[in-house]
């Protein structure tokens, strides 16, 4: 097998009708993730032997008449995903050696549903950033142009996606994390709303904003997945009790009737002039496919990123306190005493961005500062949530640009922590909102992909897809992939 | 609004964080751009709204049964523990 | 200057519940170190929190028998802090919106006055792990079983005056936890055990001192002697042209003193913030109907009951029932002896009471049951020995385990009733005693216990002491 079929719903029917075994198919990803870590740097951890391991299973289980949909398909997980028995690095120093002695809720329910594992994927350390270039384990690169960056925290998952050197990969969005790599790597990003998933065995950034998603070629694809991601789980107290549709079975309706919300404040000066022409290109596709448009104004949004650098700094800088060099994780060398122990196994152990984090959010929290930035930013975050819900009421789904630019040179936001942040401009809202959010590619600015970002109201994913998925009959650049990895 | 190195320092200390001579004057210009552009805040009009800790409104914490689901899985639990002895794990000495 | 002291109380009791708070883990005492301590309880990357619904109960119960406001919408928080015993770097806890509110205990006091102090708050909350320095040159090592052990953390207002008033309300408060079956009340194994807060004033003061908050007291007697000397430092140091400044200090039982405690000299910034991993938890009307229809007969209740139904005086009722099963002991050996409740209670808080505690022995493992000792008053109300033969019968039955009445017949202990052989005893001590009778008659009334004594002595104290009485006074008028 040379270069294998593009999409997950593809592999499955070619799974299903034996043109292909799940060890040919598994082996066949394994050399092009050989191949491809070189240049994209986009694992932490290869599985190799436990996923063909996993696929001879799901290869006897199909012949065994025990094959579901997904039996035998290969994905990879974001190193967020704690994994039994497996490297769990959350892309930082401080667990380098740290294996997880559980799964998560979404890696035994995607292996239950009989995807193969096939590793552990790169991202920015805890999550935190735009670019991947927080990892310690080195940044992740562009398949579409390996001088620039993949976006973050999710871009192992984006870029082995783009270059279909996975078929799809779990990824997480605190702030956009799904949907900015997933642009500007021209793939198909899905961040549920908050609840859908289950977030047991995510290791937690900020907990009020973290989602599980999928990063994926094509919308049908991400339909097929997020099925057996989605439900309640009763470890996680977060997590929503209603029930999971099949996101498949609505994927070919009609979109005539549809009512597509422009979010003024997302055509903003900040938004690149051609990058725009896309998302209006995008809109056109949808006008023929019988959607109407309306204007519609969200006057709290931009002040969704000063709000974010307050909210998810404050929930993290709680979170990471567990890091403590005591019971796991990195422990400095010879500590002169239990402040020491602490101060430099942290010091050590977290990288710059990890460190700013934790800093800006302890200051925020700290006596003092709590009602003029902790308390003031969750204000904020609720006139930014009845922003969406006014707007909910006037249409049925949100359409802006997912990113203001194409992806950006490595190196080139790495001083100024603000331009870094404001990448995440259009996507934070949803976050803070608890929303679902999409985005999908709709074309190329100097040979760089750019995405539309669809964002709706609660438990809105079979809809999103829905609509996705009727572009992508229309479009063909989620089909597109990178010369080099074609 | 601007942080000196005294607060740096502060904050570093409240966190935990051991911080080298050459990151301190990195972190007083970044967290004072961040809390510069933070203050946008100010001018939002919250008077009267309620603050919001979840995404989610209206939902209930859910009760869990009175139930032991665990076993004893020390062992297992401790080989990623830097320091262990006679299944405790080991810091310098607390001082009361 | 005349000083008064002001004394508050934060109890922590720990939940009865079968689990931990916020994990499936056992929370049974005395495990191996770290083997009930799972995921969640060491904070592992990844894990969450998913609340215990008993100790919400337990927690509501607590509420309806203080007379509190039960919270319809309660939040937990997290007080962030870095501790080796203390896995995720932040208790979860409430802060601004506790479950319970606004709630009171009346104490009894030793002079028979009654005080009402008032309950702030109650709130819940997880238990902290434990650092241990014996055998570790240099270090600590942490245990985790303990990590996440439901506490209701219950919150006074500074109403106690003195150590002893401190100890009433927290032996209240203890009495309490134990009727609800929402905690062991075991102070040695920590599950009941307070930090108090005290500080001084000029007598007269309306504004309270500086105050030292003295940590983890688990005896009654550490708290008073704690509180005692604690007042007495902080007299001095301000008679002396000194300050109290306010931190927290740590009881020394040993030395009975309290000192400055250097792990918490750092001004703490607990950065509390609710719990994004937790929703707000919403008690709703049916959920307390359901809670207040299950409480059992609270402790005041149970004492103004027996003042009314037995007739005890306020102080014997409220000793009665200071534990569930001394109360129900009490009433079984009432039931039993069908009458004369007063003596009932006399034998059940002096004899009985004194030999547990010598024994150093709980009511439900006396050695003499609620019947055999209901075996024996009824013996003392029919008149077969008298009160002062059964206290040697008590302590035999203590000793043997038998019955009343197989140690009266083994040691002929029956009470002689026969008027004949009670007259013949005092016909013989009359005739060994002329000088004594002689001075009777002449006036010397007093000699009237001398010729009781005697004829006991006589009779090896089997006497019925009623009938020697009147056959004595009569025989020696003459």
């Amino acid at each position: 097998m040379s270069a294998p079929a593009p999409t997950v719903a593809a592999l499955a029917r070619g799974l299903a009708e034996g043109a292909f075994s799940s060890v040919e198919l598994t082996r066949a990803y394994l050399e092009r993730i050989a191949a491809a870590q070189p240049s994209l740097n986009a694992f932490i951890t290869v599985t190799g032997e436990s996923a063909l391991k996993a696929a001879a299973e799901a290869d006897a289980a199909r012949a065994a008449g025990r094959a579901g949909r997904l039996t035998g398909v290969p994905i990879g997980h974001k190193d967020i995903f704690c994994t039994e028995g497996v490297l769990t690095t959350c892309g930082s120093k401080m667990l380098g050696n740290f294996v997880s002695p559980y799964d998560a809720t979404i890696v035994s329910a995607l292996r239950a549903a009989g995807t193969v594992m096939l590793g552990k994927l790169n991202m920015d350390e805890f999550a935190m950033g735009s670019s991947n270039e927080t990892s310690h384990f080195g940044p992740v690169r562009n398949p579409w142009d390996t001088q620039m960056v993949p976006g973050g925290s999710s871009g192992g998952s984006a870029a082995s996606v783009a270059a279909r050197i996975v078929p799809a990969a779990t990824a997480t969005d605190t702030g956009g994390s799904i949907r900015q790599p997933a642009a500007l790597c021209g793939v198909t990003g899905i961040k549920p709303t908050y609840g859908r998933c289950s977030r047991y065995g995510m290791i937690a950034f900020a907990s009020s904003l973290d989602q599980a998603g999928l990063i994926t070629v094509s919308a049908e694809d991400a339909a097929l997945l997020l099925g057996p991601m989605s439900g309640f789980d009763p470890r996680d107290s977060t997590s929503v009790d209603s029930p999971v549709p099949d996101y498949t079975a609505t994927l070919g309706d009609s979109l005539q009737g549809l009512t597509i919300g422009l979010v003024r404040e997302f055509f903003d000066k900040g938004l690149d002039a051609a990058c725009e022409q896309r998302i209006r290109d995008a809109i056109a596709v949808y006008e023929k496919l019988g959607a109407k448009v309306r204007e519609v104004s969200c006057p709290n949004l931009p002040l969704s990123v000063p709000t974010y650098y307050v909210v998810a700094p404050a929930e993290c800088s709680s979170n990471l306190a567990r890091f403590d060099g005591v019971r796991f994780g990195h422990r400095c060398d010879s500590p002169k005493n239990l402040l020491d122990l602490y101060c430099r196994s942290r010091g050590e152990g977290f990288g710059a961005e990890v460190k700013r984090r934790i800093m800006t959010g302890t200051y925020v929290l700290s006596a003092g500062y709590y009602d003029a930035y902790y308390l003031k930013a969750q204000r904020v975050r609720q006139l930014i949530s009845a922003d969406f819900a006014r707007a909910f009421k006037e249409c049925d789904l949100l359409f802006g640009p997912t990113t203001p630019t194409p992806a950006f040179r490595i190196g080139a936001k790495c001083d100024d922590p603000i331009t870094m942040y404001l990448n995440d401009i259009y996507t934070i809202g949803a976050n803070l909102a608890g929303l679902p959010g999409m985005s999908i590619p709709c074309g190329f600015v100097d040979g760089l992909p750019i995405g539309l970002q669809i964002v709706g109201p609660h438990f809105s994913e079979a809809r999103m897809l829905n609509v996705a998925h009727r572009y992508q009959q229309e479009t063909d650049w989620h089909l597109k992939t990178p010369s080099a990895f074609a | 609004m601007s942080l000196t190195r005294a607060d740096i320092e502060n904050i570093a200390r409240l966190a935990r964080l051991e911080l080298t001579e050459a990151e301190i004057p990195v972190y007083v210009d970044s967290l004072s751009k961040i809390f510069a552009f933070v203050g946008e805040l100010d001018r939002a009009p919250t008077a009267g709204i309620d603050p919001m800790a979840h995404p989610m409104p209206g939902l209930a914490q859910r009760l869990r049964a009175d139930e032991v689901t665990e076993t004893n899985r020390r062992d297992t639990f401790q080989q990623n523990a830097p320091k262990v002895e006679a299944g405790l794990y080991l810091v310098p000495k607390v001082i009361e | 200057m005349e000083w008064e002291t002001v004394i508050g109380l934060e109890i922590h009791a720990q939940l009865a519940t079968r689990s931990k708070i916020f994990s499936g883990s056992a929370t049974a005492y005395g495990a191996e170190p770290n083997t009930q301590a799972n995921l969640v309880d060491l904070g592992y990357p990844g894990v969450l929190p998913v609340l215990n619904g008993e100790a919400v109960r337990m927690a509501v119960r607590f509420g309806l028998a203080i007379g509190a406001r039960i919270a319809p919408h309660s939040v937990f928080a997290r007080k962030n802090y870095f501790y080796p015993d203390l896995p995720k770097g932040y208790q979860i806890s409430q802060y601004e919106l506790p479950v319970v509110a606004q709630g009171s205990l009346d104490v009894v006091l030793d002079d028979g006055t009654r005080k009402r102090v008032g309950i702030t708050r109650a709130h819940l909350e997880e238990d902290a792990g434990k650092s241990l320095h014996e055998g570790m040159p240099g270090m600590s090592g942490i245990d985790l079983n303990r990590a996440g052990t439901p506490l209701i953390e219950i919150v006074s207002e500074p109403d106690m005056r003195s150590a002893k008033e401190a100890v009433a309300y927290m032996k209240k408060v203890h009495t309490l936890v134990r009727y609800l079956d929402i905690c062991d009340g075991n102070m040695q194994e920590g599950s009941f055990r307070c930090d108090a807060n005290v500080s001084v004033r000029p007598k007269g003061s309306d504004k309270f001192g500086t105050r030292a908050e003295i940590k983890n007291l688990n005896s009654f007697r550490f708290v008073e002697k704690a509180i005692n000397y604690e007042v007495e430092r902080q007299i001095e140091l301000l008679e002396s042209g000194g300050k109290v400044v306010q931190e927290t200090r740590l009881y020394d039982p040993d030395k009975g003193e309290t000192r400055s405690m250097r792990s918490k000299e750092e001004a703490n910034d607990y950065r509390y913030f609710p719990d994004p991993d937790l929703l707000p938890l919403v008690i709703d009307d049916a959920f307390v109907a359901t809670i207040k229809a299950s409480l059992p007969e609270l402790p005041d209740e149970k004492a103004a009951r027996f003042v009314r139904d037995y007739g005890l005086s306020e102080y014997d009722a409220g000793v009665l029932t200071a534990s569930r099963e001394l109360g129900a002991f009490y009433e079984d050996v009432v039931r039993r002896v069908g009458r004369d409740p007063k003596l009932c209670a006399n034998w059940v808080m002096g004899d009985l009471a004194a030999f547990l505690n010598k024994d150093n022995l709980e009511i439900n493992d006396s050695k003499v049951d609620a019947e055999a000792l209901a075996g024996l008053v009824t013996r003392i109300v029919d008149a077969t020995i008298s009160g002062k033969i059964a206290k040697d019968v008590f302590e035999a039955m203590w000793a043997s385990g038998e019955s009343a009445d197989a140690i009266i017949e083994q040691k002929g202990l029956r009470q002689i009733t026969d008027t004949g052989a009670i007259e013949q005893a005092i016909d013989e001590v009359m005739a060994k005693n002329p000088g004594q009778l002689a001075d009777y008659r002449s006036g010397k009334d007093k000699l009237f216990g001398f010729f009781v004594g005697q004829v006991m002595k006589a009779t090896g104290g089997k006497a019925n002491p009623a009938q020697l009485n009147d056959l004595l006074r009569k025989k020696l008028s003459g």
